[in-house]
């Protein structure tokens, strides 16, 4: 225990880096993948494609990422952007199909109203449909941010400090506390993100805490197509 | 006045939805297309909006031929009113009511206070206003529908089944709503239902329609009751049969209407109604 008391700088600087280097791959993750989601939403023939791709992705091991993209890019490996890009790709991953979901799950009767009574598509598409998709979006963006979160420590490995720095450093000096601190410090600034985002959703979303209860009130009728 | 003329609709798929229909639908006016699933019904409504397009004829609103009309515009300036509402679930009452006259620019106070007197309009009480969709009865989500429909005053308002999804009490109370709203703004009004009851309450014109939007028989109901075109229109409004089929039976030297299992339906008066 010692070592921490020791070292609560270091863990306090190295938390709050971790999280500086979250953020931005999450935001560019969710902004990427908005038309991304969209094509693989809107087209049968681009949806296979889209998907599969964003898939696949997902399984390049990060390792992998960070040696394969310097070269590609033609940035250095020991860059934070490196970092950025790679987690980025990985978030982009997992929202697509999130996005896609949820386009999916705007009623079809809602979308339809939209455009009756003069809504242009891409009005349509910012102010109902990505709304409205809100809460799949959601659910998968809390995905996205636990999943960054953890992905981040990594990036000790081409020389970014993050809190990863505390289990390579604990592993070659044997400090056990000091790994332990790592992952519990990951944990909570996931644990952070996550709530933040409930209440982000909270804030912007506020008719779908409402529906539980009004569905129950109010009987759901189906269209009779005339 | 809005005119079809001899307007066809092909879907890709090769369904024929509408032939050859040609219609003059007068201002001012309730006219009400009414058939069963495949007259395409809703299809010509849909036209009128250009939420379909038709594959071959014209549609003209006051002599402007609708095909040279951006969509989106021509939306803007047409009421709509859908089976289910249609309101935006993500937005308040009053912000589903305002949505259109925001995007045509009226300025947010001037829409926010005409949205309130619409809902005065459509007899809704204003401390509903910042409620969500899904916090309404079916019947009051219907009565924001109309609101809405009228929020930027247009001349013509199309309506889709709007009473279809809601029970028979609450339909009937809309119904007499409507009335009384169209009496108030007088709008033309497209309403398409399948309800040949409804049609007869609210349609100056009614239009029976056939499979492919053939018409069947135009005319007040008055007129289609009193001579229906063909059997079809004789079976489809069931004049023959049920409580449209009255008999009239001298008693005490005035005419009382008989139904047919002899209750008495009323009493027949002489001259125009309302004297």
């Amino acid at each position: 225990m010692n070592w921490l008391w020791n070292n609560l700088d270091l863990v306090l600087e190295l938390s709050v880096e971790h999280l500086r280097l979250s953020l931005p791959p999450i935001i560019l993750g969710f902004i990427v993948s908005v038309p991304l989601g969209w094509l693989a939403y809107r087209y049968k023939l681009t949806r296979g494609l889209v998907l599969t791709l964003a898939g696949l992705l997902y399984t390049i091991p990060s390792l992998a990422l960070f040696v394969l993209l310097p070269p590609l890019l033609g940035i250095s490996f020991l860059s934070e952007l490196n970092v950025l890009i790679a987690l980025t790709i990985y978030a982009v991953a997992l929202m697509t199909r999130s996005v896609a979901d949820g386009l999916a799950s705007v009623d079809p009767i809602v979308r339809e109203s939209a455009t009756a009574v003069g809504y242009s598509p891409w009005r349509r598409f910012f102010s109902v449909e990505l709304p409205l998709a809100g809460p799949v979006l959601l659910a998968g963006l809390r995905v996205v941010a636990v999943s960054t979160v953890s992905l981040v420590t990594v990036g000790v490995f081409v020389g970014v400090r993050s809190l990863g720095f505390l289990f390579t450093n604990g592993l070659q000096r044997g400090i056990i506390v000091e790994i332990v601190t790592g992952i519990v410090m990951t944990v909570v600034i996931a644990l952070i993100l996550d709530g933040l985002l409930v209440l982000l959703g909270r804030l912007v979303l506020p008719w779908t805490r409402l529906d539980a209860r009004a569905r129950r009130r109010i009987p759901v009728t189906t269209a009779v197509p005339a | 006045m809005i005119e079809f003329r001899s307007v066809s609709k092909r879907f890709p798929d090769g369904t024929i939805a509408v032939e050859d229909f040609s219609l003059e639908l007068p201002s001012r006016r309730t006219t009400v297309l009414v058939g069963s699933s495949g007259s395409g019904k809703t299809t010509l409504l849909r036209m009128i909006n250009r939420m379909v397009d038709p594959t071959s004829g014209t549609i003209e609103i006051d002599g402007e031929d609708i095909a040279r009309v951006a969509p989106v515009p021509l939306r803007r300036r047409i009421g709509y009113v859908l089976q289910n509402s249609g309101l935006l679930p993500h937005r308040k009452v009053v912000d589903n009511i305002t949505t259109v006259p925001l995007l045509e620019g009226v300025s947010k106070r001037d829409a926010r206070a005409r949205a309130l007197e619409l809902l005065d309009t459509v007899g809704l009480d204003r401390g509903l206003a910042d409620r969500y969709p899904s916090q309404l009865s079916g019947g009051q989500q219907q009565r924001v529908g109309v609101a809405r429909a009228l929020a930027v005053d247009p001349n013509i308002m199309l309506m889709d089944e709007p009473f279809g999804a809601v029970d028979p009490i609450v339909r009937a109370d809309l119904q007499q709503e409507l009335i009384r709203i169209q009496r108030q703004v007088a709008k033309t009004i497209v309403f398409v239902t399948h309800d040949i009851d409804e049609a007869f309450l609210l349609g100056d014109q009614v239009v029976i329609l056939e499979q492919r939007a053939r018409i069947a028989q135009v005319g007040s109901p008055a007129e289609i009751l009193a001579n229906p075109a063909s059997d079809f229109v004789a079976d489809f409004i069931g004049a023959d049969r049920g409580r449209r089929a009255l008999r009239a039976v001298h008693t005490d030297g005035r005419t009382v209407l008989i139904d047919r299992d002899g209750r008495a339906a009323g009493v027949l008066l002489e001259g125009e109604p309302g004297e």
